[in-house]
């Protein structure tokens, strides 16, 4: 509860400064709207006002900001618009029984999160092992680690479609399938960044303390290095699930996909549906947030029982 | 191995025979668990080399309470961490229960002390005392029958299920000797273990480690930078001093092995500790 004071004031700040953006955004379409409707204006015509500045057609016009909160098409949705839209296409669908419609966004959220998760098991798996043979081996350190850096450089974007269209010609009709390999690939390099730190960890001392012992190198990984990068391992987990879920939508996005959340952020581009896209787009945050909250409390549920948080 | 009688020579260590072989004449028993003879260590370091370590030349005796004093750089530790296969010397040999330091640590004949406890925060106290145990094999009931016996020998019975972060610095550090203690190794090889403790904790700990020695009867070697802690625990003390590091007097102690902590007011652990110091001022002479 010590924590909700800080995070509810940067949310209001949030909303304030959202809501206030809202008729500057809009006030230009909505006066469009108006001149219609046959609303006296000033100045008159469009052509006239793209001369006029934002502010100066507000002060002119203030009868229409009242508008600018309540369109159907804002070029900027107030939160409450986008609050609506998100329950109208989630909760109000699912109470009636339509929770896996097609133009349900728990629909589209659920084929996105299938995706990311095939794709942050995979690129999970890549990052550890990565990550293992980068510490135990020179040679892959030397030759791994910078190709590792430079595959993080190319933009995703222009990979995506690559990934899908190799992906079809060998056959793979199922769309998870490289959507799921672009996001595993945006999501193993955290991973192994925090795994080999994680693993280089322990002090020179311990690693001594283990020679002493005469114990052997899978010995060492296994009871020292090994449970020695399990907080940074999770700490690359979180990051590497938010990684997996931008490169999940990233993937929906050029390839023409009809379901998944970036499937619904372009369609609501291409059918100017601004509403569409704001409330797909927060559905990507709250899952985000929930995915990210989820390994969090297995974070702090595996290191209490590995007796490390005091 | 240097002891078989029937077969004298066979299967010795060349190296390790050159000056083990007129002790086999007199009596084994007074064979040192560890000897050795001339040693050198050169670092290589961007500024040139360190001689961590120049002409060393030392026997220690089985049961034989052995601290190491000097200042920062006399190799000290250097030379701790030589008899524990931690470190190869450049020249010179050494013996540590009649074998090279490697094939003592690969028989485990030693247990190693840092100067930081290094315990695994993920384990109990009882399961870094069980970590040895575990690398080396030990059958469940024997760890645990071990566990129990090292940790009422450090006093800390009752602790097993604690982690390290509920312990204080002293217990933790008594924790890591019993971690040392647990596979039985003849020999105790301690850096500083108690150096970050403050003096109060540091004499308990001093007069326990006493009483552990006599029960034992283990053979102990001891780093440290106190002049009162190298006196009242030793029988012999090794005066140490830097660039190069090197031994500048060795002082058998004649004070009794039972030592209350008052034996630190009487003449001769004074007349001792002043032998020790003048040596470690005479090392810093040049220096001056």
């Amino acid at each position: 509860m010590r924590n909700a004071l800080p995070i509810l004031t940067v949310l209001a700040v949030i909303l304030g400064v959202w809501y206030a953006a809202v008729a500057p955004m809009n006030i230009r379409v909505a006066l469009d709207q108006a001149q219609r409707g046959g609303a006296e204006l000033v100045p008159a015509t469009a052509l006239e006002r793209q001369e006029v500045s934002v502010w100066a057609l507000m002060l002119r016009n203030p009868v229409q900001i009242g508008e600018t909160y309540a369109m159907d098409r804002p070029r900027l949705p107030t939160p409450g618009q986008v609050a609506t839209e998100l329950w109208n296409t989630t909760a109000d669908m699912a109470l009636n029984g339509r929770a896996m419609s097609k133009r349900s966004l728990i629909y589209h959220g659920w084929i996105t999160l299938q995706s990311t998760l095939w794709g942050f098991a995979l690129g999970t798996a890549l990052g550890v092992l990565g990550a293992v043979a980068i510490v135990y081996s020179r040679v892959v350190d030397m030759s791994l680690m910078p190709w590792a850096i430079i595959s993080q450089t190319v933009p995703i974007v222009a990979l995506a479609p690559m990934i899908i269209v190799l992906s079809s010609q060998l056959g793979i009709t199922d769309r998870t399938v490289p959507k799921a390999i672009i996001s595993a690939y945006l999501c193993y390099f955290p991973v192994l960044v925090g795994m080999v730190k994680g693993l280089r960890s322990p002090a020179h001392a311990q690693l001594d303390l283990l020679k002493t012992y005469n114990a052997s190198g899978f010995q060492a990984f296994l009871k020292l290095r090994l449970p020695a990068s399990v907080p940074y391992l999770f700490t690359s987990l979180k990051v590497g699930i938010a990684a997996a879920l931008v490169g999940t939508i990233v993937g929906e996005l050029p390839t023409g996909a009809i379901s998944g959340l970036g499937a619904r952020i372009l369609i609501g581009d291409q059918f100017g549906t601004p509403l569409a896209i704001w409330a797909a787009l927060v559905a990507a945050a709250i899952l985000a947030g929930a995915l990210v909250t989820l390994l969090d409390l297995a974070q702090r549920i595996t290191l209490k029982r590995m007796g490390m948080q005091a | 191995m240097m002891q078989n009688k029937r077969v004298p020579g066979l299967i010795r260590d060349p190296a390790a025979s050159q000056y083990c072989g007129q002790q086999e004449k007199t009596d084994v028993t007074i064979q040192p668990v560890i000897s050795a003879k001339s040693l050198d260590l050169t670092f290589q370091t961007g500024d040139g080399p360190v001689h961590a370590l120049r002409d060393v030349s030392l026997d220690i005796n089985r049961g034989d309470f052995v601290s190491f004093i000097g200042p920062s750089g006399c190799g000290k530790t250097t030379f701790l961490r030589v008899m524990a296969d931690l470190e190869q010397p450049t020249a010179g040999q050494i013996t540590v229960n009649g074998t090279s330091p490697e094939e003592a640590r690969r028989a485990r004949a030693y247990g190693y002390v840092f100067q930081a406890a290094g315990l695994y925060p993920w384990r109990t106290i009882g399961g870094n005392i069980r970590l040895p145990l575990e690398i080396m094999g030990y059958d469940r009931a024997d760890q645990d029958a071990r566990v129990k016996r090292v940790m009422e020998l450090v006093e800390l019975g009752g602790f097993e299920k604690k982690y390290p972060w509920q312990l204080s610095g002293g217990m933790q550090q008594r924790a890591s000797i019993a971690r040392a203690l647990a596979f039985d190794a003849d020999i105790l090889l301690m850096d500083e273990p108690f150096g970050a403790l403050d003096e109060i904790v540091r004499d308990h700990l001093n007069e326990q480690l006493l009483k552990l020695w006599d029960r034992t009867n283990k053979t102990i070697c001891f780093v440290t930078h106190s002049i009162p802690e190298a006196v009242y625990l030793s029988t012999k003390i090794v005066v140490m001093s830097p660039r190069p590091g090197r031994i500048t007097d060795v002082i058998d102690s004649p004070l009794p092995r039972a030592r209350p902590l008052e034996i630190r007011d009487s003449p001769e652990f004074i007349e001792i500790a002043h032998r020790v110091r003048d040596g470690l001022r005479a090392g810093h002479a040049y220096d001056d």
